[in-house]
């Protein structure tokens, strides 16, 4: 299934021209009918500023328009285009080719997820592990009954979990998380460190709830500290420092 | 692993070449904890052997007592040096110790929590744990 | 039990263990490790009750931990109702007898029935 083509045969309608140029190895895989996943080689021509993201488009654009890559806002805010780039997890959008220092560039799809086709994966179990930890605030009065129209907070109260609530939910740290690697009923830092995002938010009572549904077997004890987590967050959410944190409300440490 | 879930397995959780000294630690940790045990249900077994007298003690004393003896528990005293020291940066840890402070992160969103003070105390288990396997192997053959 | 009580007894049990056989290797080094070993000193320290007593702790300590820490290694790599089980029953039940193994020589030497 290899295969190498040159975009140079197509020069008359490429966007990108430049003389520098990698080989770009997509992993390709359709479950109804192969096996197990096969590379196929491009050579690809980039710029200093060309992301990961638009080499696939352009592969797909002037070689081959099956290959199969989920994206849309091409600036790290959808998480949509998470993937395992040269071996790390990383958005496609965010990750200049030029900053890979390689002449090869290897795109795989997130582990950790079930694969639809190509590069594209399934979010339903992020998406399902997310909503389990209540992803709201959770008071017995609401805003409709109260006479103050907000919930105020000071810049302190905003602090403790304002970093948090950058989590684009790009799924990168699940793919990261050695636990997740083989245990698939972990809920994984993604929804832990949401978990956290809502118990440090001063305008929430739910802190009580929430600390129950993740103190179970594979609830927030399966997490090791690695870190790796936080090493591949593309928003700087650092979920491993939330989920400790969360650990020592369990322990007694907090209150 | 089943290509359905696309876990990426055992080959993945033992990786330590990507993310850094802490993955090296998470896989230390797990394979010292998983040696201590072994060694520890066969100490339990080595030392039932006083019920056999002086005879079954001595006899079993000088199948140990070799240079591979002395060896595995060189490499024993090492990974129970590295349980315990790195056992107890992550019990620090997952209290909250040392993991940084919640702010708004700024491009290139270093992790706060990947700071050195863990670095320090991953290498200091290592460092350590070699230093107690040298001193454990001058006891062992110095003598 | 909770997962977070069985953890704060996983975390205790580490914390009393590290105490407890640094107490136990230092009193093999004071010695000489070589003359620690031999039948007539090793035979008089399980004599010692409070020696003894440190001892059965050490191993009621360390099973603890021990076994829990497999438990939680085997319940990360394979998940399934059936399987869990036989996990957490079969270290459970590896962490009794080890104990029950570990105490019947602790005793019986220590009454002196060797």
């Amino acid at each position: 299934m290899a295969q190498v083509s040159h975009i140079a045969d197509e020069q008359g309608s490429t966007s990108i021209s430049s003389s520098k140029s990698i080989t770009l190895r997509i992993a390709r895989y359709n479950p109804e009918h192969d096996d197990s996943s096969q590379f196929m080689e491009f050579t690809i021509p980039y710029e200093r500023w060309t992301t990961v993201l638009e080499a696939i488009l352009e592969v797909k654009k002037h070689f081959d328009h099956s290959v199969a890559v989920r994206y849309s806002c091409r600036q790290a805010t959808c998480g949509s285009c998470g993937m395992i780039i040269n071996g790390k997890p990383r958005l496609a959008c965010f990750t200049k080719i030029s900053e890979l220092n390689s002449n090869v560039v290897t795109v795989e799809p997130m582990n950790n997820f079930p694969i639809i086709r190509d590069l594209a994966v399934k979010f339903e179990r992020l998406f399902d592990t997310h909503h389990k930890i209540k992803p709201y605030l959770i008071r017995d009065d609401t805003e409709l009954e109260s006479n103050e129209k907000e919930f105020l907070q000071s810049p302190e109260e905003v602090e403790q979990y304002i970093q948090f609530a950058n989590c684009i939910k790009c799924g990168l740290c699940n793919s990261a998380c050695p636990t997740m690697a083989t245990d698939s009923s972990f809920v994984g830092p993604q929804a832990l460190a949401q978990a956290y995002r809502y118990v440090a938010d001063s305008r929430d009572k739910g802190k009580d709830s929430r600390l129950k549904i993740i103190d179970e077997s594979h609830g927030i004890w399966r997490c090791h500290f690695a870190g790796s987590c936080s090493q591949v967050c593309p928003k700087g959410v650092d979920p491993a420092m939330g989920i400790q944190f969360l650990r020592g409300y369990l322990l007694g440490f907090r209150s | 692993m089943t290509q359905d879930e696309h876990k990426e397995g055992i080959k993945g959780m033992a990786n330590p070449s990507r993310y850094g000294i802490e993955r090296v630690a998470y896989w230390l940790m797990r394979l010292s904890g998983l040696g201590l045990l072994a060694y520890f249900v066969a100490h339990i077994y080595e030392t039932s052997n006083i019920l056999r007298g002086q005879v079954g003690w001595d006899e079993f004393l000088e199948l140990t007592q070799t240079t591979e003896g002395h060896l595995f528990l060189a490499i024993v005293i090492a990974m129970c040096v590295f349980h315990t020291v790195n056992g107890i940066r992550v019990m620090l840890g997952h209290g909250g110790v040392g993991v940084g402070k919640p702010a708004r992160p700024d491009y290139p969103y270093d992790p706060a929590s990947q700071n050195y003070r863990h670095k320090i105390g991953i290498y200091s288990a290592i460092v350590l744990a070699a230093i107690a396997m040298m001193y454990g192997l001058a006891v062992m053959f110095g003598e | 039990m909770r997962e977070s009580t069985i953890m704060k007894i996983h975390y205790g049990t580490a914390l009393a263990a590290v105490a407890l056989v640094a107490v136990h290797i230092l009193m093999r080094l004071t010695m000489g490790f070589a003359e620690s070993l031999e039948y007539e000193t090793v035979l008089a320290n399980y004599k010692f009750i409070p020696y003894a007593v440190m001892l059965e702790l050490i191993l009621i300590l360390l099973s603890i931990h021990g076994f829990n820490g497999l438990r939680v290694i085997l319940l990360e790599l394979k998940q399934g109702q059936a399987y869990e089980k036989a996990v957490s029953y079969g270290c459970l039940a590896a962490m009794f007898g080890l104990i029950a193994y570990g105490s019947r020589t602790i005793i019986m030497t220590n009454m002196g029935m060797t």
